[in-house]
C-alpha cells in the first residue's frame, strides 16, 4: 500500500483491514442486526456547492458536484495505472472502494450506486434488478425482478440462479477470505453451510429461493430495512456454476457487463474490451464510451502521480489521492491545482479516550484532553487541509446522512485548543498540576506517528506527559489498543484510530466504533473507549426503525451521547487529493466511491 | 647535545600518528562530536529550540504543502539546519541530541563485543584443543546468525517494561545488547590468530620456561601484544556499528518517537525525499561521523603496525 502520508484512502474497506471479516463473523453470531456495520471506508465525498448541469469548468474542485467535459462520443482507450494490484477482480472477493467502483464495468449487481456527481451519487439505483427490493415479513424477506435479456460474455442470458450461486459462493470465506462477509450473517443459511464448494448439494433456498428464472428471493434471519445496500454489493453480480473455478475464477472472469478481460497477465496488466453481447437498452445506467481500458499493475506510486500528470496515463485507478512528493507541486502550481479535486471521503480519523485507563475513569481528565489538543495541529499531522481532511468536532462525516454540526468542546478561535478551560477541567478532576499516561499509535503510519507526536505536544503546557508507544498495525487492534485487558495493563490512555463507512449510511458508519457490545474481551474491535448503555439502546432503536428519513434523524443524538462523554477526539474528517484525468470526458467525483466515477468516463 | 633516550613502541605509534595529519583531523572531530554528545541539553538551551517542540508557524499548513516556509527548508539565523516539514521542529537541535543516541549506542555496543571477543579469543587461541574447536564452532554460529532479521524481531516483541528498565533506556540497553553481543566473533577471531601466532614465539617460551603460570602469560606476555589490534579493530568497529543503530533506527525497531536519532530522521525524511534538506543533516551527520572514526582508525593502525601499510 502506498504511504499512508497523504493517501488516507489506502485502507481497505473495513478500515480495520484484515480484521473486519472474523469481527463480523464474531458479531454476526451475537446479533445479526449489528452485524451490519462492520468496517467502512467507501464513503461519500464532496460539497455542497453548485449543481452545474452543462459541464463545469476546469478549475481546482470542479468535479466535485459537476460534470467535467461531458460528452457521448464514443471510442478511445482509457489507460490506468495502480501502484499494486487488485486484493482480487472476482466480484465475489474484492473490498476496496475502487474494486467496486472499477467492477461495475465488467458485472452487473443487483443494484447499484447512482453515476452521477454530487449527492446523487449516494441513491440506490436498479441495475440487474428492474426495481429496487421489495420487503415483505417485516424486512426478513427481500424480493427482487431480474431484467430479461441481460448475457454474460459467452452469449447465455443471464438468469436468477447466477446471482444466487454467486451470493452462495461468496458466502465461502476459505475460498475467498478478503471479501465483505455481510450475507453470511444476514442470511438464514443452512447450519454449518460452507458455500457450494464445501456444502455441494445442500438445499439453500431457507437463504435464497428463485421462484422462476427472473426473481430472486433473499430471506434472512432478521428484519434488516437497510437490504438494498447489500444487493448493490458486487457479490450480487451473477457467476455462471459451469465456469465458476473458486480461488482461480478472478482470472476467467466471465463478464455480464459492457467490457470482458483481455490480456490478463496476474499482477502485471490486464485490459477490457467491449463485450459485444451486452445490450445497451437493458441498461439503464451505463454509457460504456471508451472502446478499452488498459490498466497497468505494480507501477511506481510517484511515476503515477507524474505520468498522471504528463497525461501520459489517465487516473490512478487506486483513487487514493496524490502522493507526499506530487502534494506540493500540485498545490504551489495553479495550472495543476486546477486539474484536481479535493474529495471528501466518509471517514473519521481519531483518537480513543479510554475511561477504563486511570485518570481517564474522571469524565473532567477525559474533558481536559478535548480542549487542550491542539486540533490544527491534528489537520496537520493528517497532512494539512488538502490531503488531510477538514477539523472534526463530531464523529459523523458531513457526507454521512443524518449528520448534524456541533461542537460539544470549542477548541478556540484558531483551533489550537482552549488551554484555560483545558485547566479548569484538570482542576475538576482533582489533577490540577496534570498526570502522565502513555498514547499508542500504528507505528507503520507516518500519520499517526505525527498525530501522537502532536498531542504529546499539546498537553505538556497543562501538565500532561505522553509517552508515545508505537505498535504494528497488523496486530493494532486484535493484540494492542483493541484489545481491553491489554490497554489497561499498559495504560494506554490514548490511542489512535480511525473508521469509514463501507457506504454512507449512519448505522454502518456509528455501530462498530461506538456499540459497547462489540467491543471483544480478547480483543479485535476498533471500539475501544466506548462503553455507554443510553447509545446501545439508542443504535437498537435506529437500526428498528424502517422509514429512512425517520431513522437518519436518530444518528446525530448518538454521535451528540458519545461526545458529552468525551471517550473519543474526533480529530480530521479526511479528503484526499485527486487529479483530473485531462484527456478524458464525463469526468466527476461520485460520493459514493469518493473518487472519479469509472463508469461514465469516456476520451475527448 | 640531547641525550639518546630508547623509545617505546607507544612513544613511537604517537610519534607516527601525530604525523598522519588526516588521522589528527578525524581525532579532533570525534572529540568534537564526543562533547556535543554530552553537551547536548547545553548546546540546544543556547539554541533555544527544544529538539521535539513543534514550530507550526513556520509551515506552510494554509497551503496545505506542509513543507517548511521559506527557502532551503526554512532555514534561517534562528533555524539554521532549517525545520522538519509537517511539525516544524528545528532540524539542528534534533540533529545534536541524535548524537547522544548513535555515539551511545556505538560505543558501548563496542566495548560489549572487544570484551566478550577478547576473552573469547584469547582463550580459545591460548588453549587450543577441544575449547578451540568450541569457541571457533560457536563464532561460525554467531557469524552465520541473521542479525538483522533477529533484531527486528526482538525490538519488535519486547515489552515496555522489562528488566527493571523501561520506554527509551530500555530501547537503548537492547539495541547495545544486540549490536554488542552478536559482533564479538570478528574481534574474536582477531585476538585468537594473534593469540594463537603469539603464544609460540621465544618471549612466550622464555617465561613458560622460567615458570610462569597461565595467568601470567595471558595477561602479563600475551595480553600487552594484543592491545594494538584490539584498538585498531575497535576503532573500526564504532563506525559499523553507528551505521547499524541508523539503519534499526531507520526501520522503525530503535529508540521510540518522538527522540531523536540520525537514523529515525533519515526515516522521517523518505516521505519527503523532495524537500532533500530534511534528509541532508542526519545523512551528513552518520557520513562525517563514519568518515571520522574510520580516518581516526585507518592512522592508528598504521601508527602502531607499520607493515601493515
Amino acid at each position: 500500500m502506498s504511504s499512508t502520508f497523504t493517501t488516507s484512502g489506502s485502507d481497505k474497506k473495513g478500515c480495520t483491514t484484515t480484521m473486519s471479516i472474523k469481527r463480523l463473523r464474531t458479531v454476526a453470531a451475537l446479533s445479526a442486526v449489528v452485524a451490519l456495520a462492520l468496517s467502512a471506508c467507501g464513503g461519500g465525498g464532496g460539497n455542497d456547492n453548485g449543481t452545474a448541469a452543462g459541464g463545469a469548468k476546469n478549475e481546482f474542485n470542479a468535479g466535485l458536484a459537476a460534470v467535467v467535459n461531458p460528452s457521448d462520443k464514443k471510442g478511445g482507450t482509457i489507460k490506468m495505472g495502480h501502484s499494486d494490484t487488485w486484493d482480487s477482480l472476482d466480484p465475489g472477493e474484492t473490498y476496496y472502494g475502487y474494486a467496486w467502483n472499477f467492477a461495475r464495468l465488467y458485472g452487473r449487481s443487483l443494484l447499484m450506486f447512482k453515476p452521477a456527481p454530487g449527492k446523487a451519487a449516494n441513491e440506490v439505483v436498479p441495475d440487474l434488478a428492474e426495481g429496487l427490493g421489495v420487503p415483505t415479513d417485516g424486512g426478513k424477506t427481500w424480493t427482487y425482478k431480474i431484467r430479461k435479456g441481460v448475457k454474460f460474455d459467452d452469449g447465455t442470458e443471464v438468469k436468477a440462479k447466477d446471482v444466487k450461486y454467486a451470493v452462495l459462493r461468496s458466502t465461502d470465506k476459505e475460498t475467498f477470505p478478503n471479501g465483505p462477509a455481510y450475507f453470511e450473517a444476514f442470511l438464514n443459511l443452512p447450519a454449518g453451510y460452507k458455500g457450494p464448494y464445501k456444502s455441494k448439494g445442500v438445499n439453500t433456498d431457507s437463504a435464497i429461493s428463485t421462484p422462476d428464472d427472473y426473481t430472486i428471493v433473499f430471506h434472512l434471519k432478521n428484519g434488516f430495512g437497510g437490504f438494498d445496500y447489500l444487493a448493490q454489493l458486487p457479490q450480487t453480480m451473477p457467476v455462471p456454476e459451469a465456469k465458476d473455478t473458486g480461488a482461480r475464477y478472478r482470472n476467467t472472469i466471465v463478464s455480464s457487463g459492457p467490457y470482458k478481460f483481455a490480456n490478463l497477465q496476474p499482477d502485471k496488466s490486464f485490459e477490457l474490451v467491449r463485450n459485444d453481447k451486452w445490450d445497451q437498452a437493458t441498461d439503464p445506467n451505463r454509457k460504456a464510451l471508451p472502446d478499452k481500458y488498459q490498466v497497468s499493475l505494480k507501477v511506481n506510486a510517484d511515476d503515477i502521480d507524474n505520468r498522471v500528470i504528463s497525461g501520459d496515463l489517465d487516473i490512478d485507478v487506486s483513487g487514493t489521492g496524490v502522493q507526499p512528493a506530487s502534494l506540493s507541486k500540485v498545490l504551489t502550481d495553479p495550472a495543476l491545482k486546477a486539474q484536481a479535486d479535493n474529495a471528501s471521503l466518509a471517514r473519521l480519523w481519531y483518537t480513543s479516550i479510554n475511561p477504563t485507563v486511570p485518570p481517564f475513569n474522571n469524565i473532567e481528565c477525559r474533558k481536559a484532553i478535548q480542549y487542550g489538543m491542539n486540533k490544527a495541529s491534528y489537520q496537520t499531522a493528517y497532512g494539512g487541509p488538502f490531503s488531510g481532511g477538514d477539523l472534526a468536532t463530531t464523529l459523523m462525516p458531513p457526507l454521512v446522512p443524518g449528520y448534524e454540526k456541533f461542537d460539544l468542546y470549542p477548541a478556540g478561535p484558531d483551533s489550537k485548543g482552549d488551554q484555560a478551560k483545558a485547566k479548569e477541567a484538570l482542576t475538576a478532576c482533582g489533577q490540577p498540576n496534570g498526570f502522565t499516561t502513555n498514547m499508542a499509535y500504528r507505528s507503520d503510519r507516518p500519520r499517526e506517528k505525527a498525530t501522537a507526536e502532536a498531542f504529546q505536544q499539546a498537553l505538556k503546557p497543562i501538565g500532561i506527559n505522553l509517552t508515545l508507544k508505537g505498535y504494528p498495525s497488523g496486530d493494532y487492534f486484535s493484540q494492542y489498543a483493541g484489545n481491553p485487558p491489554f490497554v489497561v495493563a499498559n495504560k494506554i490512555g490514548l490511542a489512535t484510530n480511525g473508521w469509514g463507512a463501507d457506504w454512507n449510511d449512519g448505522f454502518g458508519f456509528l455501530s462498530q466504533i461506538v456499540d459497547s457490545r462489540v467491543i471483544r474481551p480478547t480483543g479485535g474491535s476498533s471500539n475501544t473507549s466506548v462503553r455507554i448503555p443510553d447509545v446501545d439502546k439508542m443504535l437498537d432503536a435506529a437500526i428498528a426503525e424502517t422509514d429512512t428519513a425517520k431513522r437518519e434523524k436518530l444518528w446525530a443524538p448518538i454521535d451528540k451521547r458519545v461526545m458529552e462523554e468525551a471517550v473519543i477526539y474526533p480529530g480530521v474528517y479526511a479528503k484526499s487529493l485527486l487529479l483530473r484525468p485531462k484527456n478524458l470526458s464525463n469526468v466527476f467525483i461520485s460520493e459514493a466511491f469518493n473518487m472519479y466515477d469509472y463508469l461514465s468516463l469516456g476520451v475527448k | 647535545m640531547r641525550k639518546i633516550e630508547g623509545r617505546s613502541l607507544g612513544q613511537i605509534a604517537w610519534m607516527r600518528l601525530k604525523r598522519d595529519k588526516v588521522a589528527i583531523v578525524g581525532f579532533v572531530v570525534i572529540v568534537l562530536l564526543i562533547l556535543m554528545a554530552i553537551l547536548a541539553p547545553l548546546i540546544v538551551k543556547a539554541i533555544g529550540h527544544p529538539p521535539n517542540e513543534f514550530n507550526q508557524d513556520l509551515i506552510d499548513t494554509q497551503g496545505g504543502t506542509l513543507a517548511p516556509l521559506g527557502r532551503f527548508g526554512g532555514m534561517s539565523w534562528d533555524h539554521p539546519f532549517g525545520v522538519e516539514p509537517v511539525n516544524g521542529r528545528d532540524l539542528m537541535s534534533r540533529v545534536i541530541y541524535g548524537s547522544r543516541i548513535s555515539l551511545l549506542i556505538a560505543f558501548f555496543a563496542t566495548l560489549l563485543s572487544v570484551t566478550i571477543g577478547t576473552v573469547m579469543g584469547i582463550v580459545s587461541g591460548f588453549f587450543g584443543g577441544w575449547v578451540d574447536a568450541l569457541i571457533s564452532r560457536l563464532m561460525d554460529v554467531f557469524l552465520a546468525f541473521p542479525l538483522l532479521v533477529f533484531a527486528i524481531a526482538l525490538a519488535g516483541v519486547i515489552p515496555d517494561d522489562a528488566f527493571g528498565l523501561q520506554g527509551d533506556s530500555l530501547r537503548i540497553v537492547l539495541l547495545i545488547f544486540i549490536i554488542g553481543f552478536f559482533n564479538w566473533p570478528y574481534i574474536g577471531r582477531i585476538v585468537r590468530g594473534q593469540t594463537i601466532s603469539l603464544r609460540e614465539r621465544e618471549f612466550v617460551d622464555a617465561a613458560r620456561s622460567l615458570g610462569a603460570r597461565r595467568p601470567y602469560i595471558l595477561f602479563t606476555e600475551l595480553l600487552p601484544n594484543l592491545v594494538a589490534p584490539i584498538l585498531v579493530y575497535s576503532t573500526l568497529l564504532i563506525p559499523t556499528n553507528i551505521l547499524f543503530e541508523a539503519a534499526l533506527s531507520f526501520l522503525g525497531v530503535g529508540v521510540r518517537a518522538p527522540t531523536a536519532t540520525w537514523g529515525g530522521m533519515l526515516s522521517d525524511a523518505v516521505t519527503f525525499y523532495t524537500m532533500p534538506h530534511f534528509m541532508l543533516w542526519p545523512g551528513l551527520a552518520i557520513f562525517i561521523t563514519v568518515l571520522a572514526f574510520n580516518l581516526f582508525g585507518d592512522g592508528l593502525r598504521d601508527a602502531l603496525d607499520p607493515r601493515s601499510r
